[in-house]
C-alpha cells in the first residue's frame, strides 16, 4: 500500500465527505464513523474514479463499508 | 437571487415562454433546441441538442458550464408527439416518443444532478401533461412518456432531497403553441368545451407555474405534479 495513494485517497474523502483528515483512517465505517450516507458514497466514488483513473463497476460496490475496502477497490484497478 | 437555469426545448411553445419568464426575473437562461433556434433569442444562450444523444446532452451541458456556470433550474420540456390509434402505432413509433420524452428528461437529470449534488442545490421540473393521467386515444407514446415522467421524477425527489433539490412534475392541459395548432377545428372545439374554465392556456400560464417551483419560496414543495389544464384532469390526478 503506498502512502501517496492513500493521501490521494484521504483528500478525495475529506473533500467530498467534509471529514477531517485524521477521520480518515483504515477503519473507518463510512456510515457509522464518517456519518457518509449513500449518496455520499456515490459522489466519493465519483472524484475517486476521476482522481485515480479508474472505472468502478455498480457491482463492485456491494459490501463496501470501510475506507479500507474502498481504497483497496481502487487501488486494485491500477 | 439571479440562478443558472436550462431550457431543454426551449426555442418555441411552453420552453420558450419558461426561458423568457426566467430572463425577465433576472436569470442566466440558456436554452436547447433540436431544430431551428428561437427567432428572437435576446439574453438567451442557445444550444443545439438534441436529447435522444446523451453525447449532445452532455456536451450541451459543458457549453453552459463553460459560459454560465453549473445549471442549477433545470426545466426539461423538450419533447415530441407521435399521434395515431395503437393498432396503427409501430414499435418506432412508441420508442421514439418514448426516447425523446422520458429517456431524455431521464438523460438530462442525470448530467445536471451531479453539479447540484455539489452545490447542494437544485430544482429539477419537468413538463409532463394531463394525458400523462388521464390518458387520451391517439396517445398512446405521448401519455405513457409524460406519466413515466412522475415515477421518474419521485425517484429523482427521494434520491437527491437530502441535497436540497426538489423535483417536480408540471402538467399542463392544452396549450396555444405551434404542436397545438396542427389540431383540427372539431377537435379544439371538443377540448374547449371540456376544459372546465373554456379556453386553451397560454404558454406564459404554464411558465408561471415553472418559475414558482422553481423560486426559493417553493423549497419545500417536491415530488408533486402540478396540473395547469383549467380543471380538465380532476380526479384524474
Amino acid at each position: 500500500m503506498s502512502d501517496e495513494a492513500f493521501e490521494k485517497f484521504k483528500a478525495c474523502a475529506v473533500k467530498v465527505l467534509s471529514v477531517s483528515a485524521d477521520q480518515v483512517t483504515m477503519d473507518a465505517r463510512f456510515a457509522e464513523d464518517l456519518d457518509a450516507d449513500s449518496l455520499d458514497l456515490v459522489e466519493l466514488v465519483m472524484e475517486l474514479e476521476e482522481v485515480f483513473d479508474v472505472s468502478v463497476d455498480e457491482s463492485e460496490l456491494e459490501g463496501i463499508e470501510t475506507v479500507g475496502q474502498a481504497f483497496e477497490l481502487v487501488t486494485s484497478k491500477q | 437571487m439571479s440562478r443558472v437555469v436550462l431550457v431543454t426545448g426551449g426555442n418555441r411553445g411552453i420552453g420558450l415562454a419558461c426561458a423568457r419568464a426566467f430572463a425577465a426575473q433576472g436569470d442566466s437562461v440558456a436554452i436547447t433546441y433540436r431544430g431551428e433556434p428561437p427567432a428572437d433569442a435576446d439574453g438567451l444562450l442557445c444550444v443545439r441538442c438534441d436529447v435522444t444523444d446523451t453525447e449532445q446532452v452532455d456536451a450541451a451541458f459543458t457549453e453552459i458550464e463553460t459560459t454560465l456556470g453549473p445549471v442549477e433550474v433545470l426545466v426539461s420540456n423538450a419533447g415530441m408527439t407521435a399521434d395515431m390509434l395503437v393498432l396503427r402505432m409501430g414499435i418506432e413509433d412508441f420508442a421514439s416518443v418514448l426516447d425523446a420524452n422520458l429517456t431524455g428528461g431521464f438523460r438530462v437529470a442525470k448530467r445536471a444532478v451531479q453539479k447540484m449534488m455539489r452545490a447542494r442545490f437544485g430544482r429539477i421540473i419537468f413538463i409532463g401533461s394531463v394525458v400523462g393521467s388521464t390518458g387520451q386515444a391517439g396517445q398512446a407514446n405521448y401519455a405513457a412518456s409524460k406519466a413515466g415522467l412522475i415515477g421518474l421524477a419521485r425517484s429523482l425527489a427521494r434520491e437527491f432531497a437530502s441535497r436540497s433539490i426538489t423535483v417536480n412534475v408540471v402538467a399542463p392541459g392544452p396549450v396555444e403553441t405551434d404542436m397545438f395548432a396542427a389540431v383540427s377545428d372539431d377537435t379544439r372545439s371538443a377540448i374547449e368545451g371540456a376544459v372546465p374554465l373554456g379556453r386553451l392556456a397560454t404558454p406564459d400560464e404554464i411558465a408561471a407555474a415553472v418559475t414558482f417551483l422553481a423560486s426559493d419560496a417553493a423549497g419545500y414543495i417536491t415530488g408533486v405534479v402540478l396540473p395547469v389544464d383549467g380543471g380538465l384532469g380532476m380526479g384524474a390526478t
